[in-house]
């Protein structure tokens, strides 16, 4: 047999005690044609891009999760941000778009739809304005339209007018849904450095770089490389811990490089990147803090985290650039920072 | 269009299971490559390399078959492409 019964058990044991699994297949959509005059006419546009476009996503990854047995745990789609739509209508509100993606996300089973975004980081222009004026009335009225606002990037600095009228758009979203938690500020991000390629929700959005339709595809799993780290003996030095990691970190990826290629393939469109982020869950050991704590750090937080998470971040890179050649999104760690 | 796949199944030992399992994948068109079996502890573990016919009986069809025999045995089945073993273990 080419594949042996140990390499066949870690990968089953990967899926059903670790947790890993493909966290999201993302269709990028270009919405450029959808601009217009009439913010009702844009709002039609859209839903029937999103509708013609997606409506095949949702059974093709669910397919794939049962043929390779490797659970896909969402599907979502990104789209242009909106605020690049709206240049020539004149509407103040254009949350009529975010309810038309909302429609068309409900239509074919996604998730999340991102990209009801703007991108301010060196200043706000009069449409961008107005979508973010729109923001909280648009998370309050949809589920699962997600929105983001860019202000600020390495080589511009911070734009601190944005990061005021964000801070005001963040009360504003809270306050529009008090009586749910607030859950509007859980759909939307705000950013620094903004990538166009980034698979996972809230802050998808679907770059002017990118092609028509394009398949990103998001990896997770912090409970296999926590399991790794920890199966390792207590004396071993911290090249054998960023080496376990390396190797984990290649198999993931090679997993969600099949993933993609795959979804890509049978969808007929381009495969974008696999994101290497280690995205964890509420699920018991699925957890960043925990792999940093099997490291060595007494407690997340404590001293040696940074040393730890840097770690962690630069053997999750190698081990998945060797596993694709298409790493993009945010490839980070996602770390509590409270 | 023979697909490769590999199957495993794990659970308590008893009679009849790789005739059950077998007998799944020849009625479902699935042939039998290889074969690796053994016996920890009562635990029963089972890992086959098999070729389903896609053409003769769908993938998805075939592993309907199989989970019907787990769920009369009381065993753990699962039937995967093998694309996704080659691509995590093999560089």
């Amino acid at each position: 047999m080419h594949i042996e019964p140990e390499e066949i058990a870690e990968t089953l044991e990967m899926i059903s005690r670790h947790h890993l699994d493909v966290r999201t297949v993302t269709l990028g959509l270009s919405l450029r044609a959808c601009a217009a005059d009439d913010i009702d006419e844009i709002a039609r546009r859209v839903y029937d891009r999103v509708t013609s476009a997606a409506g095949r996503l949702v059974p093709v990854a669910d397919a794939i999760s049962r043929e390779y047995g490797i659970p896909i745990v969402n599907k979502r789609i990104s789209v242009t941000p909106v605020a690049e739509l709206i240049a020539s209508c004149g509407a103040c509100d254009v949350s009529p778009i975010a309810l038309a993606l909302d429609r068309a996300g409900a239509e074919v089973g996604v998730d999340f739809v991102g990209g009801f975004s703007a991108l301010v980081h060196k200043g706000i222009g009069e449409a961008d304005r107005r979508l973010i004026d729109s923001i909280p009335a648009a998370l309050a009225a949809t589920e699962r339209v997600c929105a983001s606002v860019n202000v600020a990037t390495t080589r511009a600095g911070i734009n601190w007018d944005a990061v005021l009228l964000m801070a005001h758009t963040i009360k504003a979203c809270a306050a529009a849904t008090s009586d749910r938690d607030a859950i509007a500020c859980a759909k939307l991000v705000v950013f620094c450095n903004m990538v166009e390629d980034n698979p996972f929700m809230a802050g998808a959005v679907h770059g002017s770089g990118e092609p028509d339709e394009v398949i990103n595809v998001g990896i997770s799993g912090p409970g296999a490389v926590r399991a790794v780290v920890e199966s390792l003996s207590p004396d071993a030095d911290l090249t054998a811990v960023a080496e376990a990691i390396k190797a984990t970190a290649f198999k993931i990826t090679r997993m969600g490089e099949l993933v993609a290629r795959e979804a890509a393939r049978r969808l007929g469109v381009t495969f974008g990147i696999v994101d290497l982020s280690l995205a964890p869950t509420p699920a018991e050991g699925d957890s960043v803090a925990a792999i940093l704590e099997a490291i060595g750090v007494e407690r997340c937080w404590g001293p040696g985290t940074t040393m730890a998470l840097a770690l962690l971040n630069d053997a999750v890179k190698k081990g998945g650039a060797m596993g694709t050649s298409r790493a993009g999104g945010l490839s980070g760690a996602f770390i509590p920072v409270s | 269009m023979n697909t490769p796949a590999i199957l495993s199944v794990l659970g308590e030992d008893r009679v009849g299971i790789v005739a059950a399992v077998s007998a799944a994948l020849a009625a479902n068109g699935a042939n039998i490559e290889d074969i690796r079996q053994t016996i920890i502890t009562g635990i029963f573990s089972m890992t086959m390399l098999v070729t389903v016919d896609e053409e003769a009986c769908a993938f998805d069809l075939v592993q309907a078959a199989l989970a019907k025999v787990g769920d009369e045995l009381g065993l753990q089945i699962t039937l995967q492409r093998e694309d996704v073993f080659r691509a995590m273990h093999r560089v």
